[in-house]
């Protein structure tokens, strides 16, 4: 059947300008842009990743919206129309790529930091110590010293691993499959130069990688891909993954395009086929069973990694978190219904889950009111845009911050929301070779280390004005935090108080 | 050597066998076991395990090398994303035995519970096998993505079925066998029942004459019945779900 | 202390009865439950216990919780004119009560909990007043008084409500709790026993499990997806839910359907797991007819989400599990014992050589019945 589905985009060329170079015609991985005497877009396979504008040397290229495809209509938008009519055309579930764009309310943006005045003084970052060293596992509830006869102390404590980042931003899992290896690589160069994390996702880790050990969070999720007791301990930490922002409650599947030899090697599954992580883990169907799972990678690692549980934000997330903590994890991470993913369908991203502000805040809250707070690191993952936000999730509570989709930003995604096609012109969502070339991990590496340096750079800022050198000083200091345009109830659940009110 | 595991805690139980495993040991015979999870869990030394009780749950779990022989039933859990080594349950196993399982071998003498080989999965030569001398709950070799899993239904009382509902549902990879048929309407709509060729019958005959020697079963008589080959239809069950 | 929000949990369960009614004492019960302490956190723990005081066996047995004298007080005054109070007297314990052993389910270091801080536990043994009886049955009243107590009479709690039969959980594990309520110095011809995992606040002995009411008495693994609609399902028939726990909503389903609906246990079972439809279509004529109807009219009662569930009542035991088995049980029988443990360990612990181990299937009730005649 052909399709009635107008297109989104209009390409428009200035032939003007044009000088028939064919570079778009090249970059294009999706098969838009043809040339016949002249280059022809084809508007319908336009998702406006805007390769052909960024790579056309006449700047001759424009990609617009096509505005007038669908008759105005605030109940019927565009978006509802164009997705009824695909799916009469094909009667499946519609597939889309990285986090919730909707219109929901970001409470990033309704949350302002206090600064110093005359009475408190703030600090000059530049010149004066200014620390963001964090630490992630499991703390004790106390300390025991003791002391020998010569007067000598020591600690007695036995504290458990730790894991330790120079700035309190981690990235993302994305599992190699859903990104290409190149990606992997830039991360783990640059996680390993900032003295942060990468996170495997759930696909595995290339063998070339694991040199980078020590900066490498491994994941375990349901389909089990390319987890062995050494893939465990090439890590500094393992995490468990129960749930993903971006889709709730349901799997995962890496389109079969996306599984060439070496997915397929440290995946072990067939070349070709999707990759299927179904929603539970089959061993997990009950706390105490995430407990058993944990406690076996424990074993297996002989009790040297933090080992995290990775949710989603869900209503009940913070009894959840609190069982999870009981459950022995010491580290949980919790994800947002803004969070990204490589594929998800629609109707999940964009309907199930709740806000990371408000998740995070209630798990904080929960786990301080049971007094397990020591117990775990809480990791807060899902619509991290900047520092701004890093720094009002600590001071929300969370340990540090994690970042997927600017980490890929920063790579060069345009965010078109394409990554389940596996045609990512951008060379990050894809596996075919001469689309992966176009990400160059050395520049990669030298671009996320860049803009780590410039969020650790804005966080001293930050803490500076706030009169403190030290990022615990901020963690968990709701106090510093003051809430604009917000209902009384949020204000509460986020436990801040309005701007204009004073301590 | 042998340890008296009446009473002994998992991780103390665990503990010592890692510890005397790296100081050279490689037997261990584990008296008087009840419950102790995770035996055998992600140690990579060619060690040999005899448990004379009952293990607990995720026993050889990550295993990466060592042969465990079990005296009696096994719980849940069994050999979960295991890579390498060996299991022999003279029993019966629980549920979800064998789930993401990489390689080795699985040998369960009686029934198996649900969900059995579940995730399984092989690159080349790295194949994992799973044999039950019983029958199989639900949800048999769903999403198998490789491995050779096979049913025997020995012993069975006549009329019980050799596997439960939902066989290789998902499946995308590998092979199950069975032996005497099955009834198609509790197969997955993923597999196609198909007649084993010479081929299938040489591989099953070397794995079938490893599992009788190890509990003493006829193997003439258990090739004596014909088997049945379940195999995927598709290699992307569910290509067909999404609009894109 | 109460807590108003929904608090998943998991568990270990674990159940034994001598199908003769031989009544044996609790300290096997206790060590079953210890070797599955991993299951649980410490923070939920009981035992049910059927035969025990057969020299009240007439009156119903009423475990109280309360949080203080005051509440004694008050729900003492309620029992006025409501009951006739046969005999009282505070529950037996062992305050600080700890199971000593190690076992290979549990560490000897870190293991064990003393019990500490429990409410004031009283047990009355009641006659319904006659007059009572006027417009309702006995039981009906017996039911109307638990929800009335537990809903308005301020720190007040009934833990168990039966004719020769109680409940003894607590805070803490198991274990623990076997020991602090003595359990070995009784003898019952069924046991059943919880070991909690919940994710709330410690706190509240109330939320403890077993959950009873008459001589139902559930212990229960999992978390049931369906809480929402099942609680909006009982609440017409006048239950009220107090303890948000789906435990609870487990035994009034029970109570509905066997007590006041006069279904078979096997049917009730299969309301609450029901078969699936495509296994409905293949059923023969009657049977189709019957499976069809339970779902057409029980479709609120459909337990959904992974359990397995011990029901214990005043002639038996069921257990059974799930429509996809989900949660774990397995079943073994032993001379006239029949044994019921989420892990097999569980059962070996305390029987060792056993006639028959069995893993039931999925949504398919193993029915224990106490022989005829037994008292």
């Amino acid at each position: 059947m052909n399709s009635e589905l107008p297109p989104e985009f209009i390409v428009k060329v200035d032939y003007d300008r044009c000088r028939r170079c064919r570079r778009c015609v090249m970059n294009c991985s999706f098969g838009c842009m043809t040339f016949k005497d002249r280059v022809v877009p084809e508007h319908r396979r336009c998702v406006a990743c805007q390769r052909c504008v960024t790579y056309c040397p006449e700047y001759a290229i424009t990609v617009s919206k096509n505005e007038l495809a669908y008759k105005e209509n605030e109940n019927w938008s565009p978006e509802i129309r164009k997705n009824i009519l695909k799916q009469a055309e094909t009667g499946g579930m519609l597939l889309t790529g990285m986090g919730n764009p909707r219109e929901y309310p970001i409470l990033w943006d309704h949350l302002l930091i206090d600064a110093c005045q005359v009475t408190n003084p703030s600090i000059d970052p530049l010149r004066e110590p200014m620390e963001l060293r964090t630490f992630l596992g499991r703390k004790p509830e106390r300390l025991e010293f003791s002391m020998d006869e010569a007067g000598e102390i020591d600690l007695v404590t036995e504290i458990e691993p730790q894991v330790r980042l120079d700035v309190p931003v981690v990235f993302g899992a994305m599992s190699y499959g859903a990104v290409s290896l190149n990606v992997h690589r830039s991360l783990a160069m640059a996680a390993s130069r900032s003295g942060t994390l990468m996170n495997t996702g759930e696909g595995g880790l290339h063998r070339e990688l694991y040199p980078y050990s020590g900066n490498i969070i491994v994941q375990v999720a349901s389909g089990r891909f390319g987890v062995h007791s050494e893939y465990l301990n090439t890590s500094a930490m393992v995490e468990i993954k129960i749930g993903q922002g971006a889709k709730p409650g349901i799997g995962g599947h890496l389109p079969g395009e996306k599984v060439g030899e070496d997915i397929s090697k440290t995946r072990m599954i067939p070349v070709g086929t999707d990759a299927l992580s179904p929603a539970p883990h089959h061993d997990i169907y009950s706390i105490e069973d995430l407990s058993q799972l944990i406690f076996a990678i424990k074993e297996a690692t002989d009790y040297e990694k933090p080992v995290s549980v990775k949710i989603s934000a869900v209503h009940n997330v913070a009894a959840i978190a609190s069982g999870i903590v009981r459950a022995g994890a010491d580290v949980v991470t919790i994800d947002g219904f803004r969070g990204g993913t490589g594929a998800t369908p629609m109707v999940i991203r964009d309907n199930v889950g709740i806000p990371i502000e408000l998740a995070l805040a209630a798990v904080d809250e929960r786990l301080r009111e049971e007094g397990i707070r020591n117990n775990a690191s809480i990791l807060c993952a899902g619509g991290i845009r900047s520092s701004g936000d890093v720094a009002k999730a600590i001071a929300l509570g969370a340990d540090a911050a994690v970042i997927g989709t600017a980490a890929l930003v920063a790579l060069g995604c345009r965010i078109c929301q394409k990554c389940y096609t596996g045609n990512c012109a951008w060379g990050i969502a894809t596996q075919k070779p001469e689309l992966v070339r176009r990400l160059n991990p050395q520049i990669g590496a030298d671009r996320l280390t860049n803009l780590l340096a410039a969020w650790s750079l804005e966080l001293k800022e930050i803490l500076g004005s706030l009169g403190v050198n030290s990022i615990e000083s901020l963690r968990g200091s709701r106090e510093r935090l003051r809430g604009v345009g917000l209902d009384s109830q949020t204000l509460e659940l986020l436990g801040v108080k309005p701007a204009g009110v004073g301590q | 050597m042998r340890i008296d595991c009446k009473g002994l805690y998992y991780r103390k139980q665990n503990k010592m066998i890692r510890d005397f495993a790296n100081d050279g040991e490689t037997e261990f015979i584990l008296d008087n076991a009840n419950g102790q999870r995770y035996i055998g869990g992600g140690i990579e030394k060619k060690i040999k395990i005899t448990v004379n009780g009952v293990p607990g749950n995720d026993l050889a779990m990550f295993m990466n090398g060592p042969t465990i022989i079990v005296n009696a039933n096994a719980q849940d859990g069994v050999a979960n994303t295991m890579n390498a080594g060996e299991v022999i349950v003279h029993g019966s196993a629980g549920d979800v035995l064998g789930y993401g399982m990489r390689g080795g071998k699985l040998y369960i003498k009686g029934n198996v519970g649900y969900r059995t080989g579940i995730h399984a999965k092989e690159y080349k030569k790295q194949v994992p096998v799973i044999i039950a001398g019983g029958i199989a709950g639900d949800f048999c070799g769903e999403y198998m993505a490789g491995g050779i899993l096979v049913l025997l239904g020995l012993n069975r009382d006549e009329g019980t079925p050799i596997a439960g509902d939902y066989l290789g549902t998902g499946m995308h990879g590998g092979v199950i066998y069975l032996r005497g048929g099955v009834d198609e309407s509790r197969i997955g709509a993923e597999v196609s029942v198909l007649e084993p060729d010479a081929k299938d019958m040489k591989l099953l005959k070397k794995y079938l004459a490893e599992f009788c020697g190890h509990f003493g079963f006829d193997l003439e008589e258990v090739m004596s019945e014909p088997f049945v080959k379940l195999l995927p239809v598709s290699s992307r069950p569910y290509g067909d779900l999404y609009a894109y | 202390m109460r807590r108003n929000c929904y608090i998943p949990s998991g568990c270990s369960i674990s159940g034994m009865m001598s199908e003769s009614g031989k009544r044996l004492d609790g300290n096997a019960i206790i060590r079953s439950i210890a070797l599955m302490h991993d299951r649980g956190n410490g923070l939920g723990g009981g035992f049910a216990a059927y035969g025990i005081y057969p020299w009240h066996s007439d009156q119903y047995a009423f475990h109280m919780m309360f949080d203080d004298m005051d509440a004694k007080e008050r729900c003492e005054e309620h029992f006025k004119d409501r009951f006739e109070i046969v005999f009282d007297e505070e529950m037996p314990t062992r305050p600080g009560g700890v199971f000593e052993e190690e076992t290979s389910g549990r560490h000897g270091d870190f293991g064990g909990q003393p019990i500490i801080d429990p409410p004031i536990l009283w047990r009355y043994f009641m006659d319904v007043p006659e007059e009572r009886m006027r417009f309702v049955s006995e039981r009906e009243y017996v039911v109307e008084e638990v929800m009335e107590i537990n809903s308005k009479v301020d720190g007040a709690f009934v833990a168990s409500s039966g004719k020769n039969m109680g409940a003894f959980k607590g805070v803490g594990y198991p274990e623990d709790l076997g020991v602090f309520y003595k359990l070995g110095e009784y003898k019952a011809y069924i046991w059943t026993a919880h070991g909690r995992f919940p994710t709330n606040t410690p706190g509240w002995w109330g939320g403890a499990h077993p959950f009873c009411l008459l001589d139902w008495s559930i212990v229960h693994n999992g978390e049931i997806s369906s809480y929402g609609i099942n609680k909006r399902y009982l609440e017409p028939f006048g239950y009220r839910l107090e303890l948000r726990t789906d435990t609870e909503v487990v035994a009034y389903l029970f109570d509905l359907l066997v007590r006041r609906h006069k279904m078979p246990i096997e049917l009730a079972a299969k309301a609450l797991a029901s078969p699936f439809w495509k296994d409905i279509d293949r059923m023969p004529e009657r049977e189709r007819r019957i499976a069809t109807a339970i779902r057409q009219v029980y479709g609120g009662a459909l337990l959904n989400g992974p359990f397995s569930i011990i029901l214990g009542h005043s002639r038996g035991m069921v257990g059974f599990n799930d429509r996809i088995k989900l949660r774990p049980m397995t079943c073994a029988k032993k001379d006239d014992m029949l044994y019921m443990a989420s892990e097999e360990s569980g059962i070996r612990e305390i029987a060792p050589d056993l006639d028959l181990v069995w893993s039931p299937r999925a949504g398919t009730p193993v029915v224990g019945v106490l022989e005829e005649g037994v008292e």
